[in-house]
């Protein structure tokens, strides 16, 4: 039997003139996730089809179950668009995936060909029929049904499924351009990283390191939190920012209480001029509402007014506890919680201020010569690639 | 030769010195350094620490390198009563244990620490009932072996930990040492469990102490962060790498080597039952691995030289506390002073044949009459 995986859109079904757009991403992004994989893809307006080799069933399922833009997926048995074809592939579809214990049933049939005779209410009752008389151990009920029998015909081909998978939702990754996304280390960022991929936006990465204040294991923490990413965002690159004597200059020329707030509003100077240099669009953070002192409303207007970039806040509004379980299903909590200082957790003062005032900023900006250092950082980047590259498997050692 | 003392430590298997080679030769950075070849070398210290966690069931962060089981259980009792002083000062254990773990107890009773010693049945098992009454408001840990050293005696650690669950606040520690490698080991009822390299046919200086996420230590040598922030000093990440080369070959096809021991054990016993004089300390239960026995009237250090003259190696107690005084450990299950002053323990494992078996009983029996005729001399 041919058996097929039947993908469903997500919500890019709605964006009418954009849809070819969006189907060629997803198209592009099912291509590079199944690299290697001996699979042939299909598609048309509203679905998409894998033809793929038995053995790579679950490694096929757990990938697409990775990227975004998808709605449901489905192991569909492909066949002729006629009755009996369809009526000998439902047979099929049971006999493989349903035991003899007592199930009621409802057939759905959906004619994306609707020259197809007869019509998708007739289908229904015939193919109903057909069931009721092969499987002893099936009862209709259409209201409420443990198996629902789908029962797709389309123009050359029909497809009958039992089961659907939940996809992701969300844009395909890339269709809405590239952000570049703050990640710290913490729980916040790769969650925001994770929401702003899922709204199609292509991410590269920005680091704040501090080293010798942050150590090397800080920065294998991040590349870590990164490498969680890529199942969902494909390649990435990782900017590592060199912050150090910046950081310093401004603890050694600001009010202590003023200094998250200096520090904050010299990153986004920079992120601003990294997103020009990495032709991105917008900036993505984990800020979220009142969580930190530098994440009140009054300082992050007197932190954003360095930049008219959009910043993106995926979680601005969700609670710790919403952002922990995200975290824990795309697997960076575990990371994000290991004991190691990132740029915003040294030198934290005593008691950040949290009503700064802009005119007092920029009066401490004054006093030293920040464009300097933030052109010599620049010259300073550090890129590392995401990618699927594997780790060293050390197989002769271990 | 017909080594007997594998309970002491074990030949180095060769791929593992292959592999600890390999890793000191390409891989000569410190895995501290920032530059490109010390990350090299930290690279591979974390794939060798994923695979020793792996084996072990727990995660990556939970291994903690050290130089052996003694240091794992040192950084274990030290790390943890230092870490939560303010729980209180009370201690189980019981007498079987190691060396490492019964001698840092009598340091800490000086220090005004309350240690007790659990009760245990005719087997060497730990008491239930005991272990329970034992347990008060100002317990932090008790600590026990799996798998004693001298007597081979196995704990129920799983059952154990499922009963101290009832206790919150009491740390629960496992000396792993003479268990990795020789029966299946679950941690998932345990909180912190040492073992080392050297007993499971790998290097000398190098063990680990795992370490349950919940559990904090306070660091017994400190300097920074290191492999992990609880144990300083530049990671060996040779040693560690051949560590996990050993843990990895052990565990393969543990289940055949371990019915291999067992029937070489049963042929032991058989024979050594018919000796007059002999008797056996470890209980029938025991790992098959190790066979504690005393012979009576005979110094223990006599026939170990004695036997040691025909090229076969076992030992008087355990290789680490060798010195006059009787064994805690046999006295505590067999309550006979005689029988825990002349305790010899001769450790097997799946390399030893059937014919080294053959020969040592020959030359032990032969030993023995020498022995005993001149006893009666």
């Amino acid at each position: 039997m041919n058996r097929v995986i039947l993908i469903k859109y997500g919500e890019l079904t709605t964006k009418k003139g954009n849809r070819k757009l969006f189907i060629n991403t997803l198209y592009s992004n099912i291509l590079k996730k199944l690299k290697g994989l001996n699979v042939n893809i299909y598609r048309d307006m509203s679905r998409m089809y894998i033809e793929y080799l038995d053995k790579d069933q679950d490694l096929i399922l757990k990938n697409i179950g990775e990227i975004f833009g998808i709605h449901a997926y489905s192991i569909a048995y492909k066949c002729d668009s006629n009755l009996d074809s369809i009526k000998e592939t439902i047979s099929m579809v049971i006999k493989d995936n349903l035991d003899n214990k007592n199930y009621t049933f409802k057939v759905e049939t959906k004619r994306s060909d609707k020259r197809f005779e007869p019509n998708s209410i007739e289908c229904n009752s015939i193919f109903g029929g057909h069931i009721l008389k092969n499987f002893k151990n099936l009862k209709v009920n259409v209201h409420d049904y443990d198996i629902l029998v789908h029962v797709e015909i389309r123009n050359d081909s029909s497809y009958v499924y039992l089961n659907e998978y939940k996809g992701l939702g969300g844009y395909p990754v890339g269709t809405l351009g590239k952000c570049l996304a703050m990640l710290s280390g913490g729980i916040d960022s790769p969650v925001a990283s994770y929401l702003a991929l899922k709204r199609g936006i292509k991410l590269d990465l920005v680091y704040f390191e501090a080293i010798p204040h942050t150590s090397l294991e800080a920065r294998r923490k991040v590349i870590n939190l990164a490498r969680k990413l890529y199942p969902y965002a494909g390649d990435m690159k990782l900017i590592i920012v060199p912050f150090t004597k910046l950081q310093e200059a401004i603890y050694k020329n600001c009010l202590e209480n003023y200094s998250i707030t200096i520090m904050r509003r010299m990153m986004f100077r920079i992120m601003e001029k990294l997103t020009r240099k990495y032709k991105a669009l917008g900036i993505v953070n984990g800020e979220s509402v009142g969580q930190v002192a530098s994440q009140t409303l009054t300082s992050m207007n007197v932190i954003n007014s360095v930049t008219n970039l959009p910043i993106l806040r995926p979680v601005a509004c969700f609670d710790k506890l919403e952002i922990i379980e995200i975290a824990k299903k795309i697997d960076t909590y575990d990371i994000s919680i290991l004991p190691y200082e990132d740029c915003c957790t040294i030198f934290v003062p005593k008691h950040p201020i949290i009503n700064p005032r802009l005119d007092t900023c920029l009066e401490m900006e004054k006093k030293f010569d920040y464009e300097e250092m933030i052109d010599e950082i620049l010259n300073n980047l550090q890129v590392i690639n995401i990618d699927n590259s594997k780790d060293e498997d050390y197989q002769d050692i271990l | 030769m017909v080594y007997l003392d594998y309970s002491a430590t074990t030949p180095v298997n060769k791929e593992v010195l292959n592999s600890f080679n390999k890793a000191v030769l390409e891989y000569p950075g410190n895995a501290n350094s920032l530059h490109s070849l010390g990350t090299k070398s930290l690279h591979l210290l974390e794939a060798a620490t994923r695979q020793v966690a792996d084996l072990m069931g727990v995660n990556k962060e939970e291994v903690i390198f050290t130089s052996g089981a003694s240091e794992a259980n040192n950084l274990a009792i030290m790390g943890v009563i230092n870490k939560y002083k303010n729980r209180g000062r009370h201690i189980l254990t019981t007498k079987l244990e190691h060396s490492s773990i019964l001698e840092t107890l009598n340091y800490l009773e000086k220090e005004g620490y309350i240690i007790d010693y659990l009760k245990l049945d005719d087997k060497g098992h730990i008491d239930i009932t005991d272990l329970k009454s034992k347990i008060n408001d100002d317990t932090i840990l008790v600590t026990i072996s799996e798998v004693s050293s001298e007597l081979g005696i196995v704990q129920d650690i799983k059952k154990l930990g499922e009963i101290l669950k009832d206790y919150p606040r009491v740390i629960f520690h496992v000396d792993g040492t003479q268990a990795v490698g020789k029966i299946k080991v679950n941690l998932d009822n345990v909180d912190l469990y040492s073992f080392s390299s050297h007993k499971i046919y790998g290097l000398n200086g190098v063990g680990c102490l795992i370490k349950k996420r919940h559990i904090e230590l306070e660091p017994i040598i400190h300097g920074g962060k290191s492999q992990t922030i609880y144990r300083s000093g530049t990671p060996t990440h040779a040693l560690c790498a051949s560590f996990a080369k050993a843990l990895k070959l052990v565990l393969e096809n543990y289940e055949e080597k371990f019915e291999h021991v067992l029937k070489l054990n049963q042929k032991i016993r058989k024979n050594l039952e018919t000796m007059n004089d002999v008797v056996i300390n470890s209980p029938i239960d025991s790992i098959p691995h190790i066979l504690n026995i005393s012979i009576k009237g005979i110094k223990p250090e006599t026939m170990l030289h004695a036997l040691a003259e025909s090229d076969i190696y076992i030992s008087t107690k355990t290789a680490c506390a060798n010195d006059a005084s009787m064994s805690l450990g046999v006295f505590e299950v067999t309550k006979d002073k005689e029988r825990a002053k002349s305790s010899l323990r001769i450790s097997l494992s799946y390399l030893t044949t059937n014919e080294e078996i053959d020969y040592f009983l020959e030359t032990f029996k032969s030993k023995l009459k020498e022995l005993s005729f001149r006893k009666g001399e």
